[in-house]
């Protein structure tokens, strides 16, 4: 069983001055595996307090990340799950699902997360799961109104991952739970 | 001679050591055989010792010790001896036979220990005849030892209250009386002993009387412990007894240091009950006298009790404990012109944080310490002297560590004058301290009023333009301070539109004058509150009249063109692009078709002439493309007029794959479901101009390399084919699709190229979807169905 935090788009401190209060509360070192982040952090500070929660932790570049290291897009293998990786900014049109399978084709991934929408999706697509854990502060886009603060856990084991989705809304936060099994390997 | 002196005492106190035990050797085997009389003989010699006058303080504590713990078993000895029947009567008077004054005297105070003890004679009679003894050694060191021999050995046996020794003619008043008799006259010793020896050796002597003030001020503490001195007799009889000694003695060394002592040993209660005499000494000790730490230790220990309960408080104000304070240190302060800053400081440091403690409602009197500090340093520009300056930071800290609100400290006038002293590091560092306050609690700035006080407090770190000081800056220092404004700025808000817009402007007119460095820091958050407060009249009331409202997304656009044009002189035109683009966004969002195409003018001149790097303007094709798939509010000349530019740009892109995916994206332009915008035939020829830059690429690539490596984006287009084939885009034939299947496969099979692994996963999933949406059946199943994997 593995514990994976997906979290994104702070848009710290332009957009937000800081993770919510709850949130950070309940993300305590010690309890996750790894965390991977869609991007827009956007500064060291806060790369550094995801470090400290988890030191496995991958980021992929948002248009707003001071840090020019990070990849557009990255994957990595948890359990029997190959998990992918990008911000988003670069798939036109933004959010659209079709534009995301594709991507999720081309890296050949069971899971692909990405951001920038700011706003939280979780799809069974196809064979696969598409996930965007949202914005963790709550900041404004432009594409999205009333955007809720959120973020996404997964537990992973072997073949079957738990998506856990965690919503701040009017200052209770709320759990969603999809459940997801990966078809055998024909 | 004077080099050996060190080692000359040890020699001094070795041999003392020794005579002393060997005097107390015979003392135990006379005690043994129970001969009194040897017994006597030989505790006086071994006293003898103490007479050396060629010990320093700490070397004659040593020896002093040794004869302690040997008195404590004579005096046993004599509570055996008095129990036999030996009349303690008797034994008072055998003692005094001792040939010398000082073991005499150590002999009296054990055997008066005993006499007290057997209750034969009234205590307070014994406890004034030794103290009254004691007056027999007027050496300073020797007499000094001696009382406090007198007070270790009679603590316990004083006529307190409770205690086995008071009654009959037995009252606390003579235990009093005893403690501050033998208080009074080690005193005098002690303060004597500066006369003592030559002058050159000063400094020295000054430093040993030191280490015995602890020997003067144990008759303080023992003081204190009596029960009986209840506030009444403290007021009335210790307190004006001990103060006249320490006025009347003229000493700096013991007047600091019992003043201090007496605020340390005596309970909060009576000193705020006392405080007007307390206080009234002050004025009379010595000129050189530190008093603002006698004053200052004061005012801590009161706050401590303030802050110690809420009952306590009312204490404070029936006195009028402030007043009180105030008078004191106003008048220290004219009296002593000289008085360095720093004292003045930190004097009116711990007078605020008194206050605040006891009368934390009353803002008025902080603002007027904080006003009186101002008075006092007016006239002598910033300040240099680095004590005083971490005394002001003292004093500005504690309301915001008190009070926990911005807005409160944001009330004293005065504040931000005292601030003005700071030199400019330090004001900096105290603007920072400000804003993590704010942060860390979430104190809420609403008023465009509060915002305008604010950063002129924090103008250290907002629009301070000593290039000089920017320059010495660590890099990551100046970005983790700016980064804190940039928090701060995010937290300022007001759910008013029109003040909000007020406070938006505010901070604008601030930070537009910050200089080049810190914009890209403070420009961004100003955006995005301003485009928050845009969707929040968006969601309000449509009717209202534009040109009367105080506050339009027309007058927010306005402002913000002219807020991110200060970042193309930084420069960071990506920034400002990305800004821009934003905004053109939500100008589309308000229907304001003119204020949208204004905005991606200037983010396509920006895209134009500023952005030069090749990874930068990958990026900022994607977003470009990203926004103007969204924008609904154009006209079709504008929209192609934008269309036809960006599909420009992404032609002209450094890297063949580059161009090769923006151009595929901006298909995505010409085909936009919800906006009703269908035209196949332009997503048609940019599919066709992307498979070209992909054939160009693999042509390259094949020169340049001889391996393909392209083939991944000839993958791509098929999804993008997939895509629109989907939609029902009649352009796309079953062929078209099918012939670049077949494209894919051969160029996949030819031998020439290396495999890719990456591509040939890609393309495994893009048939695998193909086939999955076969099997969906239905319209999808149907269109699928004829395509030969």
């Amino acid at each position: 069983m593995v514990l994976v935090l997906a979290i994104g788009d702070l848009h710290i401190p332009y957009r937000a001055s800081d993770l919510p209060e709850k949130f950070k509360s309940m993300l305590v070192p010690g309890k996750i595996q790894h965390i991977i982040c869609t991007g827009n952090l956007c500064i060291k500070e806060i790369h550094e307090y995801l470090k400290s929660l988890c030191p496995s932790l991958h980021i992929t570049r948002g248009e707003y990340d001071e840090d020019s290291r990070y990849p557009e897009t990255t994957t990595l293998t948890i359990g029997q799950f190959k998990l992918g990786l990008c911000h988003g900014h670069q798939v036109v049109p933004w959010g659209d699902l079709e534009s995301l399978a594709m991507l999720q084709r081309k890296l050949d991934v069971d899971i692909l997360i990405t951001g920038h929408t700011h706003q939280f999706k979780a799809y069974k697509h196809e064979a696969g799961v598409v996930i965007n854990p949202g914005s963790a502060t709550g900041a404004y886009s432009s594409l999205s109104y009333d955007v809720n603060p959120s973020f996404v856990l997964m537990d992973i084991d072997g073949v079957r991952v738990v998506v856990y989705v965690y919503e701040l809304i009017d200052g209770e936060v709320k759990v969603d739970k999809i459940d997801f099994k990966k078809a055998a390997a024909t | 001679m004077i080099s050996d002196g060190l080692e000359d005492e040890e020699k001094w106190l070795a041999a003392g050591v020794a005579g002393l035990q060997q005097n107390s050797f015979y003392m135990h085997r006379a005690l043994d055989s129970n001969n009194l009389k040897d017994a006597l003989k030989y505790s006086a010699q071994m006293l003898s010792e103490l007479r050396t006058s060629r010990l320093s303080p700490q070397k004659y504590y040593e020896l002093y010790m040794r004869a302690f713990d040997e008195l404590r078993k004579l005096e046993m000895f004599f509570r055996e001896e008095n129990r036999r029947g030996c009349s303690v009567v008797e034994l008072y008077e055998l003692v005094q036979h001792a040939g010398n004054i000082l073991p005499r005297s150590y002999l009296l105070c054990t055997v008066g220990s005993v006499y007290i003890k057997s209750k034969e004679a009234p205590a307070k009679d014994i406890l004034k005849d030794l103290v009254e003894m004691c007056r027999g050694i007027q050496h300073p060191l020797r007499g000094l030892f001696l009382r406090s021999y007198l007070s270790q050995v009679s603590r316990d046996k004083l006529p307190d209250i409770g205690s086995e020794y008071e009654g009959d003619e037995n009252t606390v008043m003579d235990a009093i009386e005893f403690v501050l008799q033998n208080f009074t006259e080690m005193n005098k010793l002690w303060v004597r002993m500066q006369h003592q020896g030559p002058t050159r050796e000063k400094e020295k002597r000054e430093k040993e009387r030191s280490e015995l003030r602890d020997l003067v001020g144990k008759n303080l503490h023992v003081l204190s412990q009596i029960e009986g001195v209840d506030l009444d007799i403290y007021r009335e009889t210790v307190l004006p007894r001990v103060l006249e000694q320490v006025v009347n003695c003229k000493d700096e060394l013991a007047q600091c240091y019992l003043m201090d002592c007496i605020i340390q040993v005596f309970p909060d209660e009576y000193h705020l009950q006392t405080l007007e005499t307390l206080l009234g000494a002050c004025p009379q000790l010595q000129g050189t006298v530190d008093i603002k730490t006698v004053l200052a230790g004061l005012m801590e220990r009161l706050s401590n009790y303030a802050a110690s309960s809420a009952e306590v408080l009312p204490q404070f104000f029936q006195v009028e404990a402030f007043a009180k304070l105030n008078n004191a240190i106003d008048k220290v302060i004219e009296a002593q012109d000289e008085m360095p800053v720093d004292a003045v400081v930190t004097l009116y440091s711990s007078l605020l944080k008194f206050t605040i403690h006891v009368h934390s409602d009353r803002l008025d009197y902080v603002d007027r310490i904080l006003g009186a500090c101002v008075k006092k340093l007016s006239g002598k520009g910033k300040l240099s002297d680095s004590k005083a300056t971490k005394q002001i930071v003292a004093l500005l800290s504690a309301p915001l560590e008190k009070y926990k609100d911005i807005d409160t400290v944001l009330k004293l006038s005065n504040y931000p004058h005292v601030m003005e002293y700071l030199d400019d590091v330090t004001n900096k560092e105290m603007a920072n301290v400000i804003v993590q306050s704010i942060i860390k609690n979430k104190s809420c700035i609403s008023t465009a009023d509060k915002v305008e006080s604010l950063f002129g407090l924090i103008k250290g770190l907002i629009n301070n333009l000593d290039s000089k000081l920017l320059e010495e800056l660590d890099e990551e220092d100046f970005q983790e301070e700016q980064n804190y404004v940039a928090r701060l700025i995010q937290m300022l808000h007001n759910d008013n539109p029109e003040e909000m817009f007020k406070m938006i402007c505010t901070i604008k007119n601030h930070i537009l004058t910050g200089g080049t460095k810190r914009l890209p820091f403070t420009v961004p958050p100003l955006i995005f509150n301003s485009l928050q407060l845009v969707r929040q009249l968006q969601s309000q009331d449509e009717n209202a009249t534009e040109d009367e409202a105080p506050v339009t997304p027309k007058k927010i656009f306005q402002m913000l063109n002219q807020t991110i044009e200060a970042l193309i002189s930084v420069p960071v035109p990506e920034l400002a692009l990305w800004l821009y683009l934003q905004c053109a966004e939500a100008a589309n969002d308000c229907d304001l078709e003119p204020v949208a195409y204004e905005f991606f003018t200037q983010a396509y001149i920006l895209y134009e002439e500023e952005v030069t790097d090749s990874k930068a303007q990958v990026t900022a094709i994607h977003l470009i493309i990203g926004t103007l798939q969204r924008m609904h509010v154009f006209g079709i000349e504008n929209r192609d007029t934008l269309t036809h530019k960006a599909t420009g740009y992404s032609a002209k892109l450094l890297k063949k794959p580059d161009q090769c995916r923006a151009v595929y994206a901006c298909s995505h332009l010409f085909w936009v479901d919800d906006h009703d915008i269908k035209d196949g035939e332009r997503v048609m020829l940019c599919l066709k101009r992307a498979l070209r830059i992909a054939n160009a690429a693999q042509q390259m690539a094949n020169a340049a390399r001889g391996s393909s490596g392209s083939v991944i984006l000839f993958i791509e287009i098929l999804n993008k084919y997939l895509y629109f084939y989907e939609k029902g885009l009649s352009q796309i034939t079953l062929a078209s699709v099918q012939s670049l299947i077949e494209l894919i496969t051969n160029e996949m099979q030819n031998e020439n190229s290396a495999s890719d692994p990456a591509a040939e996963a890609f393309f495994a999933s893009t048939l695998r979807y193909i086939q999955f949406q076969k099997n969906k059946g239905g319209a999808v199943g149907e269109k699928y169905e004829p395509i030969k994997v």
